[in-house]
């Protein structure tokens, strides 16, 4: 073939390492002093490290009072946060009105939930279905009557006692397993070649999306008596229960909606060639791979509704930040300039860590979904 | 499917009740068992939850006497507390048989919202309370102040009134929930804040300093606080009120909690007659004839519970003022039971 | 095997309930059936309802006077104001926030989003710290928490923070001079309009000079030039002129001057900085999504660096930016309702609060404060398709 010019005879020397490609000084350099510009933002950031971070650290822990400390502690004149307080108050922010004598059938259904949950949530553990179907469907029954009573001789307890977290996260379990449904209804009905259903679902999507929660709480708390036949009442929880889904489902079907235009007209073509009817069709071929897209959206959506559920104060309920409340004006015996601010941070690090929990969550599955779509 | 169905039987399982729409109430309340009330959110003396979690307070008692009558138990009562904007809804709608929550009768009210007030548990007038180191001593000196109202109530337009009546100007915050009104001007955002009288007091006593509060001498419009029955059902309309004036009988006679059972032999008419020992007055109502003796055993008389809850020596400390017995100066005033 | 010669099927026969055209106009008629009775049976209660309560309905306390005060309010508000003047100040209040709200968030949001994705370690750690915070924290209990820490950070009314300009910080509020302008200063306003003109003008020049003949014009520097320079030039001339209404402590407050009450600086800040935390992420993922191939091919094509921003790299990523960016927006909008809790005189503590109880009129002002958000949600997604069809890419 052709002449091949040079041909090396000889190994070339070998150069030395690059200089600090690894270690804590190259990273230091890439990461923090790469250009005069980053040296400066660096050093901004440390300067305001340094005048954000020990206060902090003073306040939530420093000077803290911690359980077994007084009131009078919690006066001093640099005291921090006044953890004492909510360990004192800790039954009510969790269970709300709750017969004290009955906190057992809460504390079972919080054991019984996450007995179930852990395991549908670990990817590897067994007998998905089963488990399923005892979360969605047994759980939620036994959950009622286990709060509730009046059944086995358990003593009635009405949701007007129900509080604090407990409300909190029934609200929020329930309202995000029926929006999830609900949404995909109402996606699916969307899409549908039936004007009517089409515009019935548009009409409902658009107007839910339209207005702030707070005034379809309102509704549901001043209007909706005024829809039922005289003299139906309707339980409050079930009305807050009703506005949250509702509201929710409306924005998981835009989600879901999201996840429908993602597949390609061939899924949908190839289906129907196959001969399958049309919620064959969706269940088998479409949503799964629609649903897996729009994990991030639909999770988003409940850690949307779980911070929502603390709008239903407006119909007078008390979750967990309006237990807060009510004890950061009531608890007399303990007033103390940070009560109330410590309160409302037990709340923030309570609500914080759930949806921080879920948003990772979804993150991790969806890496794991995630089943050779990469190009 | 089935997880619909199942939702479904949850939801319907979870409080979808319905009542005959116009069966007698007393009938419902006795079918279920328990008189189903609503009361505020927490005003300390009114109706407020106590360290027990327990809801007490005059407008608590007042339900409970109300039980105790239909029941002879003052437990069989459940308490709904109710923002002041779905008050009225509430008792329209059939969610509660009484509405006990500090509201202020108005003709209004009384004759545009279907419901019916049974009495004056409470003569009450609004005022405000300022702090004192502001040096006020006349609601005419607050020209140009900023006042803290809640959102939905009378307070909202008496102030108005006042104000404009008086050629004065304020500056209004209004909030849609009392607890907010009142950590507003706790924290100093106003100069004023304005509601009820006897609401001020239980508010002032817990401040950390309620030394450093004054209440204005001024009061300005007329609160009689009662509860309220749904419109239309005689037979309720007179239970509700009759307990009420039982309560107040009771005081007048001096037939206490502490006494009642020596009181049954007693020689007087009028007590005989309260106690249900001589006459027919409680099966009329549809109650037993020993329904008010049920009502003082079980939650006491009117002075009673007015002492227990925000009388001189609660933390509250109003004295009784218009809320005496007629004879002893106020206006409290019960027609005979004959 | 003669049907084969027609060249296309006719339709299979089924029978006639599984005939899929049929069984639609059926499933649809059944929906509308329920609907409909639904709807009737809803309207039927409510009249029976009403009835029973002797309550009235209609618009007509629209024109009552509405007896109670409004505490902050962009129109002349007196106690004998009408309920249609309230329903008007409370939507302007939600405008005044929502927009302040957008313009601050959206600022923040960009700094933060593309402060996320920096490359010093310091500055994208504080970032996704405050992004992962705020998120997961609902807006009830952040505003809560501002507005009394604002309250309790500022000083009384008598210790009030003095600022230049006769400004004012204190718990009540902050105090700013009002300008009141003369008889004159309308000149100024159309010297403005003018000038506006005139920029436009001049872009559209420079870029026609651009493309016929590839030579730059310094469109910024020479707008910003006409701008002030007419204005000022106009504001000269006309000797029109400017006074200003101090804030002066009274007995309680300082009156005059304008004040942006405490509720209303809590709100606006609250919004700003949970919203800014969801654009933060938007622009991010927005920026992420352009392809790295694109700055590739934009630095061989020679264009400078700001071009290549500019040209080629925001637009596809504002492509993907807008439409959540949007949606953002509306949230704040429809979050600003929240300020009912702290007291901000917006639309729902306005209307759907107090003139609701007031009147009794729940049905009324319930659908009059919804239709208003609608509107404002229509409107936006009305905008959004238009911009949405414009930048759409245009395959084949």
């Amino acid at each position: 073939m052709t002449d091949i010019g040079f041909v090396r005879s000889h190994l070339e020397e070998s150069r030395p390492a690059p200089h600090r490609t690894s270690g804590p000084l190259a990273w230091m350099q890439k990461n923090l002093f790469a250009s005069p510009l980053d040296t400066g933002l660096t050093i901004l950031g440390l300067l305001f490290l340094l005048w954000v971070v020990p206060p902090l650290f003073n306040f939530f822990i420093g000077h803290a009072v911690f359980p077994g400390g007084t009131v009078e502690d919690c006066r001093a004149l640099n005291a921090g946060a006044c953890w004492a307080y909510i360990y004192s108050e800790i039954e009510f922010f969790i269970y709300g009105f709750y017969d004290i004598d009955q906190l057992w059938r809460p504390n079972l259904v919080f054991l019984l939930g996450a007995l179930l949950l852990i395991p549908l949530a670990i990817p590897k553990a067994p007998y998905k279905g089963l488990n399923a179907v005892l979360f969605l469907v047994v759980y939620p029954i036994v959950s009622y009557y286990l709060l509730a009573g009046g059944v086995f001789g358990l003593r009635v307890i009405t949701t007007e006692k129900w509080g604090g977290l407990l409300v909190t996260l029934i609200l929020s379990v329930i309202g995000i397993t029926l929006s999830f449904p609900l949404g995909v209804i109402l996606a699916l009905g969307r899409q549908s070649q039936m004007p009517v259903i089409k515009t019935l679902c548009v009409a409902f999507i658009e107007l839910i999306r339209a207005v702030p929660l707070i005034t379809i709480l309102f509704m549901a708390s001043i209007m909706l008596p005024l829809f039922m036949p005289q003299g139906t009442t309707v339980d409050k929880f079930l009305r807050a229960l009703v506005g949250v889904t509702l509201f929710t489902s409306a924005y998981m079907a835009e989600v879901v909606r999201g996840g429908l235009q993602a597949i390609p007209r061939g899924q949908y073509e190839a289906a129907a060639a196959l001969g399958l009817n049309y919620w064959q069709r969706m269940f088998f071929i479409i949503l799964p791979q629609a649903l897996k897209h729009v994990i991030p959206g639909i999770v988003n959506s409940a850690i949307a509704l779980f911070k929502d559920t603390s709008l239903v104060y407006i119909v007078g309920m008390k979750d967990l930040l309006e237990a807060v409340k009510t004890k950061n004006d009531s608890a007399l015996e303990w007033q103390s300039s940070n009560t109330s601010t410590t309160g409302y941070i037990f709340a923030a690090m309570v609500f914080w860590a759930f949806c921080f929990g879920m948003s990772r969550y979804s993150i991790f599955m969806e890496r794991r979904l995630n089943t050779g779509h990469k190009r | 499917m089935q997880k619909a169905l199942v939702s479904i039987a949850i939801a319907a399982s979870l409080g979808l009740g319905a009542t005959a729409a116009h069966a007698a109430i007393l009938d419902d309340v006795k079918a279920k068992g328990y008189v189903q009330c609503g009361v505020t959110g927490g005003v300390a003396g009114f109706s407020a939850p106590d360290s027990n979690n327990v809801w007490t307070g005059i407008e608590v008692d007042y339900c409970r006497a109300l039980a105790a009558a239909i029941f002879d138990d003052a437990d069989a009562v459940r308490f709904t507390s109710l923002t002041s904007q779905e008050r009225f809804t509430a008792l329209s709608s059939g969610e509660i048989d009484v509405l006990s929550r500090t509201t202020t009768w108005t003709m209004s009210r009384d004759t545009q919202l279907g419901i019916s007030f049974v009495g004056t548990m409470f003569y009450d007038g609004q005022g405000f309370m300022v702090r004192k180191a502001d040096g006020i001593e006349s609601a005419l000196d607050l020209s140009g102040a900023a006042i803290c109202i809640e959102s939905g109530t009378t307070t909202e337009l008496n102030a108005a009134d006042y104000f404009a009546a008086n050629n004065m100007e304020f500056n209004s915050v209004v909030f849609v929930d009392q607890d907010e009104v009142v950590k507003a001007y706790e924290d100093g955002r106003c100069d004023v804040y304005t509601t009820d009288s006897s609401a001020l007091a239980a508010e002032r006593s817990k401040f950390a300093n309620p030394d450093e509060h004054i209440i204005l001498p001024e009061i300005i419009s007329k609160e009689p606080l009662g509860p309220v029955v749904r419109a239309g059902d005689t037979q309720w309309f007179n239970i509700g009120r009759w307990t009420y004036f039982a309560l107040l009988e009771a005081e007048e006679l001096g037939v206490t909690q502490s006494n009642v059972d020596e009181m049954l032999g007693s020689d007087n008419p009028a007590i005989k007659r309260l106690l249900g020992v001589e006459g027919e007055f409680g099966t009329p109502l549809g109650l037993t004839n020993d329904w008010a003796y049920r009502i003082i055993k079980h939650v006491g008389n009117y002075g009673e519970s007015y002492d227990r809850n925000v009388g001189p020596d609660t933390p509250i400390g109003l004295e009784r003022g218009l809320n005496a017995l007629w004879t002893k100066g106020g206006i409290q005033y019960a027609p005979p039971i004959r | 095997m003669t049907t084969l010669d027609t060249g296309r099927n006719d339709a299979p026969r089924v029978s006639f309930f599984n005939d899929p055209v049929i069984r639609g106009i059926i499933y649809q008629v059944v929906v509308a059936v329920i609907l409909v009775t639904f709807i009737a049976w809803i309207i039927q209660n409510t009249a029976a309802n009403l009835a029973a309560q002797n309550k009235t309905t209609g618009f007509d306390f629209l024109w009552r006077t509405a007896g109670f005060d409004i505490g902050f309010s962009l129109l002349p508000w007196s106690r004998a104001s009408f309920y249609w003047e309230a329903f008007l100040v409370g939507i302007l209040n939600t405008l005044l926030v929502a927009v302040i709200g957008i313009f601050f968030s959206t600022i923040l949001g960009f700094t933060l989003g593309i402060a996320r994705l920096s490359s010093n370690f310091i500055v994208s750690s504080l970032a996704t710290v405050y992004i992962e915070t705020i998120r997961n924290i609902p807006l009830l209990l952040q505003l809560f928490f501002w507005y009394f820490a604002v309250l309790k950070a500022m000083p009384a009314v008598r210790d009030s923070f003095t600022l230049p300009f006769d400004s004012f910080i204190n718990q009540r509020g902050i105090y700013v001079p009002r300008p009141i302008p003369d008889a004159q200063f309308g000149w100024v306003w159309v010297g403005l309009l003018l000038a506006i003109i005139g920029v436009f003008a001049l872009r559209h020049w420079a870029r026609k000079r651009l493309e016929a003949t590839g030579q730059r014009f310094p469109v910024f520097l020479t707008s910003v030039a006409l701008l002030f320079g007419v204005t000022a030039a106009v504001w000269l001339i006309s000797g029109a002129s400017v006074t200003f209404d101090v804030p002066e402590l009274q007995r309680f407050n300082f009156r005059g001057g304008v004040q942006l009450p405490p509720e209303f600086v809590a709100l606006a800040f609250g919004l700003t900085i949970y919203t800014a935390s969801f654009i933060a992420e938007t622009v991010r993922a927005g920026i992420l999504s352009v392809n790295r191939g694109q700055t590739e091919a934009a630095q061989s094509l020679g264009l400078k660096d700001s071009d290549r921003l500019r040209l080629v790299i925001v637009p596809q990523a504002m492509r993907v930016i807008v439409p959540p960016l949007t949606s953002q927006y509306l949230n704040l909008t429809k979050n600003s309702s929240l300020g009912a809790a702290i007291g901000y005189a917006e639309l729902v503590n306005v209307f759907s609060g107090t003139a609701l109880n007031q009147t009794g009129r729940a049905i009324e002002c319930i659908a009059m404060t919804m239709a208003v958000y609608l509107t404002l949600s229509l409107l936006t997604s009305a905008i959004m398709n238009w911009y949405n069809a414009r930048v759409r890419l245009v395959e084949r």
